[in-house]
């Protein structure tokens, strides 16, 4: 049951990424200036050359030749040449990756922990003051766009991943916060805690039971929204991780080191999704 | 009508007037140099003080609010029909209809957002006039961003499908294109209305990024994005609050539109 889940998932994640491979190769296709190459305006080239230039990318033109050269190319380990940094995609992706994975991580673990304390603080103490400041800071937040909260932590001296979770927070505040709101209104959690059941334990035997699975399936939510935050915290804080290479890729239109690193992400986040199902799923399983 | 729900339109409705008077208040335009007074501090002449480039910053936020938050709407309305178009109508149809949507919603909302956006805007040209730039920007916003609603649109389509009504209209002979336009559609009007207004403020942050990042409108012309873009030659804040006034006015506005779409929620709820 678990093995066939998984390898339904699988089969989801590898027809998406075909798809969507699909998709941004016949976009670099169709892109405007996709059929120039500024050599041919090199003067030292001669008519012969030229054509030469041109005939090499005559295999290009047609869509699916090209999205089949790609993907081929891409099985055997190569994803292709940056234009712009005159590096094989593959080793920049090697390269960056371990930044973006301590940025994002540090900040999904900042953000979690500042938005399940605020959050569990405000249902299990009742409090007006800790809802109120939840609320406020969670509504503060959302409503600044990533890129500000980017250059506030470079005004303020402050580390990327502060940023990551200053953006994570308010999400998983206000989804965390409802959840325990309803759990906590459910009959058997009242009638728990009106034997005397310590609400330490109330909420660790009774609360997170019944809100884990939706938290879980959060977890990889989040994992989107840290990944597309690391565009503009990695560029403006200079962090030379995936999302300052989507962002150099994206100024200086290099297609080829764009797509790879969107499909790179697109899996990611696929993978998270499909990890937080698989774990629910688990959960289930052992509750029956 | 709550009093933060009050407050809220009239901020929007202030903020909108305000920025519509544009040509009356700053009739020096957004785009004039006052070359004889760079990045000068508020003064009687210009209040918000001068840019770099010695342009008056007063009438660059204006007509920046302006842009924003006339191309934002629009781009809603964009995702917002693209949203009925594909979820309404697959809901309506469900069977393979409704896979074949749901596959290609799945396949929009597992890219996350900002990297998908930063693609699609580098395949289109970079280097194009100001005027295209805002519509390339804000028509992307609109074109990209209707997955979420078509998701929440198709399963109110997919219980209507069911509905009294629809059966008995269904029975009475009625099909088609019909059906779902006389009486499917109308009923979705409310949801329609509600992802209409929420994809407003996400619409305005999503293009401040973009503008942040230099992938947004193009100079001269100004939006928040452009003008938050600003920011990032600021050393501390107390040096120069004034550059701060895009920013605090788009946490106003975006602060309003969910304090408005937060109480509607209650309302429906």
């Amino acid at each position: 049951m678990l093995l066939s889940r998984i390898a339904r998932h699988m089969a989801a994640i590898a027809g998406i990424i075909l798809l969507g491979g699909l998709l941004s190769a016949t976009l670099v296709r169709l892109a405007p200036g996709f059929d120039t190459d500024e050599r041919e305006f090199d003067p030292s080239l001669n008519a012969e050359s030229v054509r030469a230039l041109r005939q090499g990318r005559a295999g290009e033109r047609n869509i699916l030749r090209f999205y089949a050269a790609y993907l081929h190319g891409a099985l055997h380990g190569d994803l292709g040449r940056s234009h712009v940094l005159g590096k094989p995609v593959q080793d920049l992706l090697r390269e960056r990756w371990p930044v973006t994975l301590r940025v994002a991580g540090i900040g999904l673990i900042l953000g979690w922990l500042l938005a399940s304390a605020l959050a569990f603080s405000a249902c299990l103490w009742k409090r007006t003051a800790y809802d109120l400041l939840g609320t406020t800071l969670s509504g503060a937040f959302l409503c600044i766009p990533a890129a500000v909260l980017a250059l506030l932590s470079v005004i303020l001296n402050a580390p990327g991943y502060f940023a990551i979770a200053l953006i994570v927070f308010p999400k998983i505040y206000r989804y965390v916060r409802n959840l325990l709101t309803k759990a906590y209104a459910l009959p058997h959690i009242t009638a728990a805690r009106a034997k005397g059941l310590a609400e330490l334990r109330v909420l660790l035997w009774h609360v997170l039971p019944v809100v884990a699975p939706q938290m879980i399936a959060l977890a990889g939510v989040t994992v989107s929204i840290a990944l597309g935050a690391s565009i503009p915290i990695e560029s403006l804080c200079g962090l030379p991780g995936i999302g300052q290479l989507a962002w150099q890729a994206a100024l200086a239109r290099d297609l080829p080191l764009l797509v790879n690193v969107t499909v790179l992400v697109t899996l990611v986040t696929l993978l998270a999704n499909s990890g937080a199902d698989v774990m629910i799923h688990m959960l289930r399983t052992r509750e029956a | 009508m709550s009093l933060a729900r009050t407050l809220a339109c009239v901020i929007l409705i202030a903020v909108c007037g305000v920025s519509l008077a544009a040509d009356w208040l700053a009739p020096s335009g957004y785009a004039k140099q006052f070359r004889e007074v760079p990045s000068s501090p508020p003064s009687r002449q210009h209040l918000l003080g001068t840019d770099e480039i010695g342009r008056d910053r007063f009438a660059r936020v204006l007509y920046g609010t302006r842009i924003s938050l006339i191309l934002a709407p629009a781009a809603a309305l964009v995702s917002t029909l693209l949203a009925a178009l594909v979820g309404g109508l697959a809901g309506y149809l469900g069977g393979v209809w409704l896979r074949i949507a749901t596959t290609f919603t799945d396949l929009f909302l597992s890219l996350p957002w900002l990297f998908l956006l930063i693609a699609v805007r580098a395949l289109l040209p970079l280097n194009v006039s100001p005027l295209c730039s805002v519509l390339i920007t804000f028509f992307i916003l609109g074109v990209l961003g209707w997955a979420a609603s078509a998701r929440v649109l198709s399963a109110s389509a997919g219980s209507l499908r069911n509905s009294d009504y629809v059966l008995q209209a269904r029975a009475s002979g009625l099909h088609g294109p019909r059906l779902f336009f006389v009486h499917v559609l109308p009923n979705l009007k409310p949801v329609l209305y509600a992802q209409f207004w929420i994809s407003i403020p996400v619409f305005i942050l999503s293009e401040a990024n973009l503008g942040i990042l230099g992938l947004g409108v193009a100079e001269p012309l100004p939006s928040w994005g452009s003008l938050l873009r600003e920011l990032e030659g600021l050393i501390s804040f107390r040096e120069e609050p004034w550059r701060l006034v895009p920013l605090v006015l788009l946490i106003v506005v975006v602060t309003s539109f969910q304090v408005v779409l937060s109480n509607n929620e209650e309302v429906t709820a």
